[in-house]
C-alpha cells in the first residue's frame, strides 16, 4: 500500500502540470497512466503536430510540450505507474483506496482524474463472432511472435503497425494482409516493401476488402472477408490480427459513482471537485459552463485542483499563497540554489 | 446557413439548421444529436464523428477529402467508400439539404 497525498489518473499535459502545482505547494503525488509512455493524447495522437496556443510558446509539438512538462516536474521526483490503469476507488475512513489493474494499491485523501477522454484501447473488429477468439487467435497486439511460426496469419489494417507486422511475420508465417482501400497510411518505405512482397508472392495482399466473419470449430479455422460490392472470400487463418489504431474509452471511471454528463464529469469551478469529496476532475474529462477543451484550460484547472487537494491532505494547516519568484520555500522544493 | 438532416442508425432523423462556418460534426454536437461522439473535438484524430453520405450527388458535391481524412477513416467503425468525417465538412449555404447517415456505432 502506497500512501500519498494525491493520485493523479492520466499523465497527459493536464495531469503533469497538476503534479507540478502539487509539488510547488508541498504535496506528494503518484501518477498512473495506461499508456506505456508519458504525455497522453499529445504523445499518442499527435507527437509531431504543432500546437500554437500554449501561452508564451508560439509553436511546439506534442512531444516537445510533454518533454518540457516532464522537465518541469523533475525536481519533485514523483513516481509514474505506466501501462497500468486505475480500476477501483473505494472510500475508507475519509481516505480513498485506489486499486490498479496490475494490483497496486494507494491510500490517499485525493484523486485527480486527468483522464482526457478516457483510456486508450485497441479498436476491435466490428464483427461479434470474433469475440470468442479474443486474446487467443484474434489479437490486437503481439507479445510473442514465435507463436505464429508456420501458421496462416491474416492481418487487417493499413497503418504502420499492420505493415510492420506483415513484413516481420512474412519470414515466419503465411501472411495475408487485408486493407479496405488501395492506399496505405504507413511509411512510404514500408508500403514499398509490402508491394514488393506481394509482387513476389511472399505475402498475399488483398485490398478493398474488410472482415465479415470468422469461422472455426473450437479453434479458429478461417476468416471471411467482403468487398463493398458484395463479393466474399474465405481465407484459411490460424490467427487474425487487427491493427485499427486506438480508441478512447471512459472505462472503469464510469463505475465510481461520479455524476456524468455524456462522457464528461461535471465539476465546480472553484476547485474542480466532483460530486465526491476528494475526487477532482480536470482537463478534457471535466465539464462546467463555458468549458473549453484547451490545454491551457487544463493547466488552470490543475492549479486550482491542487489547492483543493491541499485542504484534504493537510486539514490542520492553512494554505498560504506564494509566488515562485519570491518564495524561498518553493525554491527549496524546486532545488533552486540562490 | 444550411438545413442538415442527421439520420441515426436506427432510422431516427434529426433536422437542424447549422450556421455557416461550423462543421457538420459541431452542428450535431451542439444540438445533442446522438450518434456522433467527436471525442477529439474536431482535430481529425479519432474517427468518432464518422458519417455515410448515401446520396451520390451529395458525395460528389462535397469538398474533397484532405490528406489524412482517409487515414483516419481506416480506423473508423465499418468505413465505406462513402464515408466522411463530419468534422471535416464545413457548412456553407451550398450544403443546404445535406443528409448524413450515422454508422451503427462510433467505436
Amino acid at each position: 500500500m502506497i500512501k500519498t497525498d494525491v493520485v493523479i489518473i492520466g499523465a497527459g499535459p493536464t495531469g503533469l502540470f497538476c503534479a507540478h502545482q502539487l509539488g510547488i505547494i508541498g504535496l506528494k503525488c503518484e501518477i498512473v497512466d495506461n499508456l506505456d509512455k508519458i504525455g497522453g493524447q499529445c504523445i499518442e495522437l499527435y507527437p509531431d503536430k504543432p500546437i500554437y496556443d500554449i501561452p508564451a510558446v508560439p509553436e511546439c509539438t506534442g512531444e516537445e510540450l510533454t518533454n518540457n512538462l516532464i522537465e518541469q516536474i523533475k525536481p519533485f521526483n514523483f513516481n509514474f505507474h505506466l501501462s497500468d490503469r486505475v480500476q477501483e476507488l473505494k472510500s475508507e475512513n475519509d481516505k480513498w483506496i485506489v486499486k490498479t489493474l496490475n494490483g497496486k494499491e494507494f491510500e490517499t485523501p485525493n484523486v485527480v482524474i486527468a483522464g482526457g477522454v478516457g483510456s486508450f484501447e485497441p479498436r476491435k473488429f466490428p464483427t461479434k463472432s470474433t469475440e470468442k477468439y479474443h486474446g487467443k487467435s484474434v489479437l490486437y497486439s503481439i507479445k510473442d511472435k514465435t507463436i505464429f511460426k508456420d501458421k496462416s496469419v491474416v492481418i487487417f489494417g493499413g497503418g504502420d503497425s499492420a505493415l510492420d507486422w506483415a513484413i516481420e511475420l512474412s519470414n515466419l508465417s503465411k501472411v495475408t494482409l487485408v486493407h479496405r482501400r488501395d492506399e496505405f497510411r504507413g511509411l512510404p518505405a514500408s508500403v514499398k516493401k509490402i508491394k514488393e512482397l506481394s509482387d513476389n508472392k511472399t505475402i498475399n495482399l488483398i485490398t478493398k476488402y474488410s472482415i465479415k466473419d470468422v469461422h472455426g470449430n473450437g479453434s479458429l479455422e478461417s476468416v471471411e472477408i467482403k468487398s463493398e460490392s458484395g463479393e466474399n472470400k474465405v481465407i484459411k487463418a490460424d490467427y487474425v490480427l487487427g491493427f485499427f489504431g486506438l480508441i478512447m474509452q471512459l472505462g472503469p471511471i464510469a463505475e465510481w459513482g461520479l455524476n456524468l454528463d455524456k462522457k464528461t464529469i461535471p465539476v465546480n469551478t472553484e476547485n474542480f471537485e466532483t460530486n465526491k469529496k476528494g475526487i477532482f476532475a480536470i482537463g478534457d474529462i471535466c465539464t462546467y459552463p463555458g468549458k473549453l477543451k484547451l490545454i491551457l484550460s487544463g493547466f488552470h484547472e490543475g492549479a486550482l485542483a491542487a489547492r483543493g487537494c491541499f485542504k484534504h491532505a493537510r486539514p490542520d494547516e492553512k494554505y498560504r499563497f506564494e509566488f515562485t519568484t519570491a518564495s524561498s520555500t518553493i525554491k527549496d522544493r524546486l532545488g533552486v540554489k540562490e | 446557413m444550411a438545413k442538415i438532416k442527421y439520420i441515426e442508425f436506427n432510422g431516427n432523423a434529426h433536422e437542424v439548421e447549422v450556421p455557416n462556418g461550423m462543421t457538420v460534426m459541431e452542428g450535431a454536437v451542439r444540438s445533442n444529436i446522438p450518434g456522433i461522439d467527436a471525442d477529439c473535438g474536431g482535430g481529425m484524430s479519432c474517427a468518432t464523428c464518422h458519417v455515410y453520405i448515401n446520396d451520390d450527388e451529395w458525395l460528389k458535391k462535397l469538398p474533397e477529402k484532405e490528406m489524412g481524412e482517409d487515414d483516419m477513416l481506416d480506423q473508423a467503425f465499418e468505413p465505406k467508400s462513402n464515408s466522411r468525417l463530419s468534422c471535416q465538412l464545413i457548412v456553407t449555404d451550398d450544403l443546404d439539404g445535406l443528409i448524413v447517415h450515422m454508422p451503427e456505432k462510433q467505436v
